[in-house]
């Protein structure tokens, strides 16, 4: 009588009813197997492998739940299925473009030259020996690589203080006077500019103040600052905003004036988010191509002066290379650079981005006893 | 180094709002003097206007006269930044700039205003402000690390000597201690006291029993209703106001007995 009532081995109560931990994993590794039985049926691929297996994870494991652990639990593995798809679906381009760009782009890249010498004197001739002799793939993207950056730098250069001084206004200033109330509307307009046609107010203003015809890195830094004077005042305008009063009331009680506590309070406490809002602003117009087009040409030599001549830059690079081969006969050498300029583009965003990040973490107020 | 305060007739708006009115009071040089009253009340907004903090409000402004040693702070051509120089203010909340190290948040004064100062001088400065704020041997072996690393207690201190730092005529002092534990708010206390022997100090406080502590004078503000304008309803000697007011409404908030 007692031996029945002592239980050898009881589960917690507040335990009972719960899937074992190993739960999902067992479902997973059934709707793969399942999975790919389904799809051997009716001809194998990876994608609807993946979906399939996916559907029938999902059913499997909330059907489950809910025959064990009741309904609350199972709608709470639901909404998990649906998060957790959902992440997978929007990383999945996102992989196959970095995928496909390194498969395509590494024997660019890795090509010996291709980062150190230009697209001048690199004729058809040369494609058509590499294609038919194996001869080495000539040409590189130096002279896009030197156009990117010093366009870049001149719209950072431009951008940087019209926005960050416009941003001061607007936060310190502006006090929701009508003056800055239509420059919130305006730099609201201004973000939503179609690139093209920053490019082609650029090109026009040019073209009135110089002369006709006039392109030259100059004025693609000028287009390209179009496009990114709204982004830095948008994010400058944040980070001045969470400034907290208590700093610029403290410096005001020490008798320091506004613009003093601006430029050495405010400024340097939301330097962090300023900057790194400045390097995702530049990550942002780095691969603009169309405004770049119109105002900058392209050029097959290096050309280190952005207010002479026609220039190069990696979009515009990739762009001409594949609509323009530089042998039409032989477009496959020509599609190798497109593709490994594309790759040294996506790294640069990259490098742009972790910047950002070093940068958030260097200026941040330090911390620590 | 230290001046009294007087005002005349003061109303302060915000915009249209009438928040005080009609202040009439002397603040004595060399004394404490404590401002308490309900919640609401104008107290702190009051003490805003000593030091014409209260104009940093968009919309906010001041009628009448307050005059630091019988120069009115609001007379035509006063430079603002002049007057907060010579009336430093602590905060509510400890506000240390977190941008910057103990010891640039004592020398703030000095370094935002770009004055020159060698590291001598600079160094005579800190020791002597963090000593005023009695900080000083809590810190003095990490002058270089953040401010924000102290403890509120701490950093209130801190905010204490980096007003003092600029060596003003009077400190303004808005609920110095509605943050703090009991123990720092000792530490704040014992430190007004010595304060008052060089400055003028004037303290907001929500704690009647603190007031009756640190302070030589009280005044008492009220509030006749939301919407009404905060008055000054009696001032007068601490002892008096705490054992014999004048007014019933002093008496009754005083002695806990009111609302």
């Amino acid at each position: 009588m007692t031996a029945t009532l002592t239980p050898v081995k009881k589960r917690s109560a507040l335990t009972k009813g719960q899937l074992p931990k190993s739960a999902p994993y067992l479902v997973l590794g059934i709707a793969l197997v399942l999975g790919a039985a389904i799809l051997a049926l009716i001809g194998f691929n990876a994608l609807g492998w993946g979906l399939v297996s996916a559907i029938i994870f999902a059913i499997g494991l909330v059907g489950w739940s809910a025959a064990v652990e009741g309904s609350r639990r199972a709608k709470d593995k639901l909404a998990t299925c649906l998060v957790v798809g959902a992440f997978l679906v929007a990383l999945l381009p996102l992989f196959s473009v970095i995928w496909t760009v390194l498969v395509n782009g590494l024997p660019g890249l890795l090509d010996p030259g291709f980062l150190t010498t230009s697209m001048n004197g690199v004729t058809g001739s040369f494609d058509n020996k590499s294609v038919e002799e194996g001869a080495p793939v000539l040409g590189g993207i130096f002279h896009a690589l030197i156009g990117t950056l010093l366009i870049t730098v001149l719209a950072t250069i431009i951008s940087v203080p019209v926005g960050l001084l416009t941003a001061v206004y607007l936060v310190e200033y502006g006090n929701d006077r009508p003056l800055a109330r239509a420059i919130t509307f305006f730099v609201d307009v201004m973000t939503g500019i179609p690139s093209i046609v920053a490019g082609l107010f650029a090109a026009a203003f040019f073209f009135a103040v110089v002369g006709p015809g006039t392109k030259t890195g100059a004025v693609a830094a000028v287009a390209l600052s179009v496009l990114m004077i709204p982004v830095v005042v948008r994010s400058s305008e944040e980070m001045l905003k969470i400034v907290p009063n208590e700093l610029r009331e403290a410096a005001y009680a020490l008798g320091v004036r506004k613009w003093r506590t601006i430029l050495k309070v405010v400024i340097p406490t939301a330097i962090s988010g300023i900057a790194s809002g400045v390097t995702l602003a530049i990550a942002r117009v780095i691969g603009e191509t169309a405004p770049i087009l119109v105002t900058a040409g392209f050029a097959t030599s290096i050309n280190y002066n952005v207010f002479g001549g026609w220039m190069a830059s990696l979009p515009t690079f990739i762009y001409t290379q594949i609509l323009n081969p530089t042998s039409p006969s032989n477009p496959d050498p020509s599609s190798q650079r497109a593709w490994g300029a594309a790759l040294v583009l996506i790294i640069l965003v990259m490098v742009l981005n972790l910047g950002a990040r070093l940068i958030a973490r260097m200026f941040a107020p330090k911390t620590g006893r | 180094m230290s001046k009294r305060i007087d005002v005349k007739d003061l109303n302060v708006y915000y915009g249209k709002f009438l928040a005080v009115a009609d202040v009439n009071i002397n603040i004595e040089a060399k004394s404490v003097t404590a401002f308490i009253g309900p919640s609401g009340c104008g107290k702190s907004t009051f003490l805003r206007t000593l030091n014409r903090m209260h104009e940093v409000i968009p919309g906010a402004r001041v009628e009448g006269e307050v005059l630091l040693d019988g120069d009115n702070l609001y007379g035509p051509g006063v430079d603002p930044v002049t007057v907060r120089s010579q009336i430093g203010m602590v905060f509510q909340r400890p506000n240390p700039f977190p941008t910057m190290s103990i010891r640039d948040n004592v020398l703030a004064g000095v370094k935002l205003n770009n004055q020159k100062m060698s590291k001598g001088e600079a160094d005579v400065l800190v020791e002597r402000s963090l000593q005023g704020a009695n900080l000083w041997n809590e810190v003095k072996d990490r002058l270089a690390k953040p401010g924000s690393g102290l403890s509120g207690g701490q950093q209130q201190r801190l905010c204490i000597a980096r007003a003092i730092a600029v060596e003003p005529q009077v400190i303004l002092m808005d609920e110095p201690c509605s943050a703090l534990d009991p123990i720092s708010t000792l530490a704040i206390e014992d430190l007004i006291n010595e304060l008052k022997d060089q400055y003028t100090v004037v303290i907001v406080t929500h704690n009647m029993q603190q007031a009756a502590r640190v302070s030589n004078k009280t005044a008492f503000f009220n509030i006749a209703g939301t919407g009404k304008p905060g008055r000054l309803i009696e001032y007068g000697d601490t002892h008096t106001m705490f054992s014999n007011p004048t007014q019933k409404a002093t008496e009754d908030y005083v002695s806990g007995r009111f609302g």
